[in-house]
């Protein structure tokens, strides 16, 4: 009785201090909470209302149902979207992680002058994203740019990629290997916590550099290989930039440069079809969200997490 | 030295003259082996992996060498490897005005963005991750959850309602949707980031706080916020160089040119005069990534650390 009276006592005392520290945290969390609602969870759920609805920017949104997703089906331009963007992130991100990694073992074995070739491999992830890039990077597979004129030297013609609807994709490929820094550095952090002793105890095993590396080194280094996967993929299926400025905003020539997220703004900001481009907008997030998950399952079989 | 890792050293030493290590005779000669010698033997051993990392570097890098000096050369002469002549301004003075606005306009407009975007950041998402990682409250564990999702939630998903709602506010062609995100932590990165190191700092530091008889707003400002320091710096970087290089963002709000940030003034170069100017445009391009570059050279060290902790680009 006695006890269940004191309890009783102190529950409004403690309630209130507990709602002051939670009206003190919410103030600090004011600007998060606010951003979160208006310009993320508001937006989000509207574009996901838009996508049922044919609605162009000034008009009134009419409920369509499914016909939005429906007309994707039969939309050539955005399966072809779909192809370039799918072919862009499953063979250009892969590479740009092999590169990564094998820089990073390379630059790992106690290299003299390892930040200076760090920073040196770091730089390109910086500008990668860059308009300015990107126009260089127009110039550079042009018919007189510098690798034409390079490979032309020894006899090799290889006239223009960029106005090569077979060659324009691999451009923006390369592009994206060519910043394989980030993740460099990545790996690298997780390359300097895999303890010594695991190393020499397979070498006093028997074991040869490959073999070490195969058996040891991966299977330490998998959660950070899973992190950059992750990381990167969901990057890619979101580059724009460079797309928009090789082909000038077209996604050209003969669309094989039409990035899904080129295909998206033209549909919503220049069409001005912004119901189409919210359907537009949810199947990437669906696409993303998926493959993140499938990730994420797939990790349960390959990646191995100490204790 | 521990008793352990003497005897582990003792191990190893026994392992290794028994797997056939170096006699005490090679040793000696080891120490005494010429320079040249030395040369060749640094050569075999870690030379060609020099080498090639020196070869591969240059070729990465080739490419904007390559931009920065043909910069220099007459539009004429720019894509022609035998032309003769020396190096000119012509091409920064005639990309600096061929567009009728000066192209400092906008880096102008490129530079007041990113320092509003920075502040806003900083702001925003120190507020935040301070209540996330020090003070205990009401909905801590879903608000925490929800703010990793939007890490991982593509932006396109959200572009369409907030060019309609920007539209109807009558915010479309100026900065507010561009910078008004920055300061409600959109950029859930950051706030993640600053939570991981405030709490990596002890926590005796804000019992100490609290003694001395500072509330949350007191022991956020003065003695976490002063010690957050590089996890600011990596903050306010990235946000200047994101901000800096994007492109996406101004492509859908901003309409008239005397507004247009840095990567709008290149692209409108390209769609006007720069497929026949190329000496200009590409004079233009270096100018608008030197800012970049020098924020790179002054701290990678930071950026090196930021990218290992936290996984950014």
């Amino acid at each position: 009785m006695n006890m269940a009276v004191s309890v009783d006592a102190m529950r409004p005392a403690a309630r209130s201090v507990r709602g002051h520290r939670t009206r003190i945290a919410y103030l600090f969390l004011l600007p998060w909470i606010a951003g979160v609602l208006l310009v993320t969870m508001l937006p989000l759920l509207a574009s996901l209302y838009l996508s049922f609805t044919s609605y162009r920017l000034g008009g009134t949104a009419t409920w369509s149902g499914l016909d939005n997703y429906a007309r994707m089906l039969n939309d050539p331009t955005f399966l072809a979207s779909a192809a370039v963007t799918a072919k862009y992130v499953f063979i250009s991100v892969p590479l740009q992680l092999a590169f990564a990694l094998l820089i990073a073992v390379v630059l790992n074995k106690g290299v003299r002058g390892l930040p200076i070739y760090r920073s040196v491999y770091y730089l390109p992830s910086l500008l990668g994203g860059s308009v300015a890039v990107a126009v260089l990077w127009r110039r550079l597979f042009a018919s007189d740019g510098l690798l034409p004129e390079f490979l032309g030297r020894f006899g090799i013609e290889m006239g223009s990629w960029v106005s090569d609807p077979d060659h324009a994709l691999t451009t923006l490929m390369i592009l994206n290997v060519w910043t394989f820094g980030s993740p460099m550095v990545i790996f690298l952090a997780g390359l300097r916590q895999i303890p010594e002793e695991l190393l020499e105890a397979a070498k006093i095993d028997g074991a040869g550099r490959i073999r070490s590396f195969v058996s040891v080194t991966i299977p330490l280094l998998s959660p950070v290989i899973f992190f950059n996967l992750i990381l990167q993929l969901i990057g890619a299926f979101q580059a724009f930039t460079p797309a928009y400025i090789i082909s000038s905003g077209t996604g050209g020539p003969a669309n094989s440069t039409l990035f899904y997220t080129l295909y998206l703004f033209r549909s919503g900001f220049q069409n001005f079809e912004m119901g189409y481009a919210s359907a537009l907008a949810w199947v990437l997030f669906v696409v993303i969200g998926i493959f993140t998950a499938i990730n994420f399952v797939a990790s349960r079989y390959w990646v191995h997490y100490e204790n | 030295m521990s008793r352990e890792s003497k005897e582990r050293d003792l191990a190893r030493s026994l392992i290794v003259t028994a797997g056939g290590g170096p006699s005490t005779s090679e040793r000696w000669s080891h120490r005494h082996r010429s320079v040249p010698r030395q040369v060749v033997d640094w050569i075999r051993t870690s030379g060609w992996k020099h080498a090639v990392l020196v070869l591969f570097g240059l070729i990465m890098i080739y490419p904007l060498f390559w931009m920065l000096t043909r910069s220099f050369i007459t539009n004429t002469d720019i894509f022609n490897p035998d032309a003769e002549g020396g190096l000119t301004f012509e091409n920064y003075l005639t990309g600096w005005s061929a567009l009728g606005i000066p192209f400092g306009r906008f880096l102008m407009n490129s530079m007041i963005v990113a320092l509003a975007c920075i502040v806003g950041n900083l702001i925003s998402c120190t507020l935040a991750a301070y209540a996330f990682a020090r003070l205990k409250f009401r909905l801590r564990g879903p608000m925490f959850a929800m703010m990793l999702a939007t890490i991982m939630l593509p932006f396109h998903v959200t572009i369409v309602p907030q060019y309609i709602i920007f539209n109807q506010l009558g915010w479309v062609n100026t900065y507010i949707p561009l910078i008004l995100p920055k300061f409600l932590a959109v950029e859930a990165f950051f706030v993640f980031l600053l939570v991981q190191f405030i709490r990596g700092l002890p926590t005796t530091l804000d019992d100490a706080a609290a003694l001395d008889g500072c509330g949350p707003f007191r022991t956020f400002w003065s003695v976490i916020l002063p010690l957050c320091k590089p996890a600011i710096g990596v903050t306010a970087i990235f946000t200047f160089i994101w901000t800096w290089n994007d492109f996406f963002t101004p492509l859908l709000y901003i309409n008239s040119p005397e507004k247009y940030t840095v990567p709008m003034g290149l692209n409108m170069f390209q769609d006007s005069t720069g497929l026949s100017n190329y000496g200009a445009l590409f004079a233009m391009s270096i100018l608008s990534l030197v800012p970049v570059f020098f924020v790179f050279l002054f701290a990678q060290r930071t950026l090196v650390q930021g990218i290992a902790t936290t996984g950014i680009k």
